[in-house]
């Protein structure tokens, strides 16, 4: 048999999708582009400069992993990219440039490669080097202090601490539709609500991220406000408020979405959105800091694998009474 | 191909191949040179063999290898026996291939001939068992698994097929006294006939209960349709026969009423043949025709790194060689083009959940593949449900991370089932 051809031989299916991990991450990029480059409009050369140092700093510290770790290369997948775009969004413009390349370093290591690389982590990594940095260097995102030497002619007065101190009544300065349009200090890419909610809705049509997480993490927020509110309306803000401030868009679409580490049932991904949901409005409202959504993600990363029990009875499974 | 929608938050509906309409006319096929067969023994020596080559055989002739055997195999043609050698089937199995070269005068063997007048199981075990469509009549005589009804499979359980629809379209006449010699033969009288729910047309009185099945994939998978037949889930682990239920292809049953009518060994199989371009075409070769005369008589030419694909594509098995012949159970042959074969990566899940979203077995499929990966099939099979997989493929049609998940899961499977023979013969 000498005219036997070479045939490929594998394993049914014999069809594919198509989706892939680099289209998944490159399009949760693209989404995330709208916001990023109004940080970049709203504070010039310094967001930029803060945006292409994460960015490639990530990237650096995915390729010294690979190296580390004899894996293959996986820097051009996008996930160290998304990493760090995602950690540059959530700080403010002015952050030392050391503090960017410890975040990087930290989500990518810490976050990430000790766990075996991508899908291992069971805390967003992106969160991960914020957190410590946060907790290392208190200062520095402290939005007001950084920030102090910008002025766009709107209430520069970061909105969560400034109901944190002077009550409801603060929220009032600042109308939604210009939240909604990002006239709100913050980071660099967390501020412009409507950029966040149109490309929160294109990861969500498109199957990016999971829906149901993003809806019920809002709701949670929502809820838990609102309760507040009509509790003591004085003292805590209206739901809308806390809807367009902080981090709580991006939080909801980009930040506790993070495939690896939020569960996949049904339940579990409701359960799992809405605790972080009431969980940032309590640490909001009660809690020491001005915002919760980094801590109040990162503990219920910590819940998912819990929560991901819950899960539907496979076909045909005889339940063993014995 | 298929390709993920743009709206991706639900769940993919992927559709049967719709009903035809006006039935197109299978074109025939017939062997160039040899015909191949498959014998489900091994190979052992070449001692006290029935067959060696050089001995001619005539068309319809029953062949065994050995005497006393119970598989055998029926020739389509005249011919003289070129080959004898073992061959490797799927998932290992240990199979005899016999090669004949063809000659082109067709004298009927006439053993059948001389039994077809009793209309016995005795008769229907000892020449039909190699019928268009496959059945394993043995089953009838399982002595610890007795069966109480019969299902007539006229769906085709994977996509693009358009085989066992066009029997159902074409050959209700046939299937009908098929179904009255299968009630005689079995003495069962439960014989319900699983159809896609898109047929409308009248079926008159076939003399077994009409029972449809939905079209989206992958309900006409045959755990899943006798869930639908049968009102009742196939418990985990279990199988159709097991529960009492006897599967049976409307190939079969139609070839079973043929054999009765005209006293001759039904040899014809009908199948789709679906080229790169996704176009379908039915064939009709003798059992034994190689891969390699359908595709020449299409014209469809192979490169290196095609692929060329016994059964459909989501449950398919992927063939080395153009060679490999038609066999009884061959419903459909499907060709594709190198340049658009997706390949696996190494990457591990990322839990992104789409398997799970999909897996019409409601598994947990992005934890059960972490034990897999690691080799712990028990482990998989007592915390994460292997059992329950149906083998619909589908999580692997959508992993993002494009793991070769039913790959994994299959040869779990198979591991545990080898490991529980061996305890249960050391037990
Ligand atoms: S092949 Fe995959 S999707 Fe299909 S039943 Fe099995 S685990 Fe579920
Ligand atoms: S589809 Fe693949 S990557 Fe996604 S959860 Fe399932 S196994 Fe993991």
């Amino acid at each position: 048999m000498v005219d036997q051809k070479k045939l490929i031989v594998s394993p049914a299916p014999f069809w594919h999708d198509g989706s892939s991990i680099p289209v998944r991450q490159v399009h949760t990029i693209a989404a995330a582009i709208p916001a990023v480059l109004f940080g970049v409009f709203l504070y010039g050369l310094p967001a930029l400069g803060v945006v292409c140092l994460s960015v490639s700093t990530a990237m650096l510290w995915e390729l010294a992993a690979n190296r580390m770790t004899g894996r293959a290369y996986s820097i051009g997948d996008g996930n160290a990219a998304l990493i760090g775009l995602l950690l540059a969004m959530l700080m403010p413009a002015t952050v030392p440039w050391w503090a960017v390349i410890i975040g990087t370093c930290v989500a990518l290591f810490v976050g990430k490669h000790i766990y075996g690389g991508i899908g291992g982590n069971p805390f967003n990594p992106a969160l991960i080097g914020y957190a410590i940095i946060m907790v290392s260097w208190k200062g520095l995102f402290d939005f007001n202090a950084a920030l102090v030497n910008y002025d766009f002619g709107f209430n520069m007065i970061y909105p969560l601490a400034a109901v944190k101190q002077h009550g409801a009544a603060a929220a009032a300065n600042y109308p939604l539709c210009s939240l909604l349009l990002g006239m709100q200090t913050g980071g660099i890419g967390a501020t412009f609500g409507l950029g966040l909610i149109l490309g929160g809705l294109y990861l969500i049509v498109r199957g990016f991220i999971r829906w149901e997480i993003s809806i019920s993490f809002l709701a949670g927020v929502f809820i838990t406000a609102l309760l507040f509110n009509i509790a003591n309306p004085v003292k805590f803000a209206d739901p809308f408020f806390h809807l367009l401030t902080g981090y709580t868009l991006i939080g909801a679409f980009f930040l506790a979405t993070d495939d690896s580490s939020s569960p996949v049932n049904l339940i579990p991904m409701l359960l799992y959105g809405a605790g972080a949901g009431v969980m940032t409005m309590l640490i909001r409202n009660i809690g020491a800091y001005v915002d919760g959504v980094v801590f109040a993600v990162l503990l219920f990363n910590i819940a998912n694998p819990l929560l991901d029990k819950i899960r539907p009875k496979a076909l045909g499974k005889v339940i063993d009474h014995a | 191909m298929l390709k993920k929608s743009f709206f991706g938050f639900t769940k993919p509906w992927i559709h049967y191949a719709p009903i035809n309409k006006k039935p197109q006319s299978p074109i025939s096929v017939q062997p160039s040179g040899t015909v191949t067969y498959f014998l489900e023994r091994s190979f052992t020596s070449r001692a006290n063999l029935l067959l060696k080559t050089g001995d001619s055989v005539t068309t319809g002739q029953k062949l065994m290898l050995c005497e006393g055997d119970d598989t055998y195999i029926i020739s389509a043609v005249n011919g003289t026996i070129a080959d004898i050698s073992p061959h490797i089937g799927e998932y290992g199995k240990q199979q005899t291939a016999v090669t004949l070269s063809c000659s082109p005068e067709k004298t009927p063997d006439t053993a059948f001939a001389d039994a077809a007048g009793e209309q016995t199981l005795e008769t229907v075990k000892q020449f039909l068992g190699a019928i268009p469509g496959g059945a394993s009549f043995a089953d009838f005589e399982n002595a610890d698994k007795s069966i109480q009804t019969i299902i007539v499979c006229g769906m085709d359980s994977d996509l693009m097929v358009a085989t066992r629809q066009h029997v159902v379209n074409t050959r209700l006449d046939a299937v009908t006294s098929g179904i009255a010699i299968l009630k005689q033969i079995s003495g069962v009288q439960d014989v319900r006939i699983a159809v896609c729910k898109d047929f409308v047309q009248g079926y008159g009185h076939i003399g077994a209960k009409i029972q449809f099945v939905d079209t989206v994939y992958p309900s006409a998978l045959p755990k899943l349709a006798v869930g639908q037949v049968m009102g009742q889930t196939v418990p985990a682990g279990k199988t159709c026969l097991d529960m009492g239920v006897f599967l049976i292809s409307v190939e079969a049953v139609a070839a079973l009423a043929d054999a009765f009518e005209t006293a001759t060994i039904p040899s014809e199989k009908l199948l789709t043949l679906i080229n790169k371009d996704g176009s379908q075409q039915l064939v009709s070769a003798p059992i034994g025709t190689p891969v390699r005369d359908i595709l020449a008589a299409f014209n469809i030419s192979l490169q290196e790194k095609d692929r060329i694909i016994k059964g459909g594509p989501m449950t398919g098995f992927a063939l080395y060689s153009e060679d490999h012949p038609v066999e009884p159970d061959t419903d459909a042959i499907l060709v594709q083009d190198g340049a658009t074969i997706p390949l696996y990566s190494d990457y591990p899940c990322i839990n992104c959940g789409e398997c799970v979203r999909v897996c019409p077995a409601r598994i947990q499929v992005n934890m059960l593949v972490r034990f897999l990966e690691a080799r712990q099939y028990q482990e998989g099979a007592d915390l994460y449900d292997l059992h329950s997989c149906v083998d619909c493929g589908l999580c692997t049609v959508v992993c993002v991370s494009r793991i070769p998940i039913s790959q994994y899961i299959q040869l779990a499977k198979h591991e545990l089932a080898q490991s529980q023979a061996v305890e249960a013969e050391n037990g």
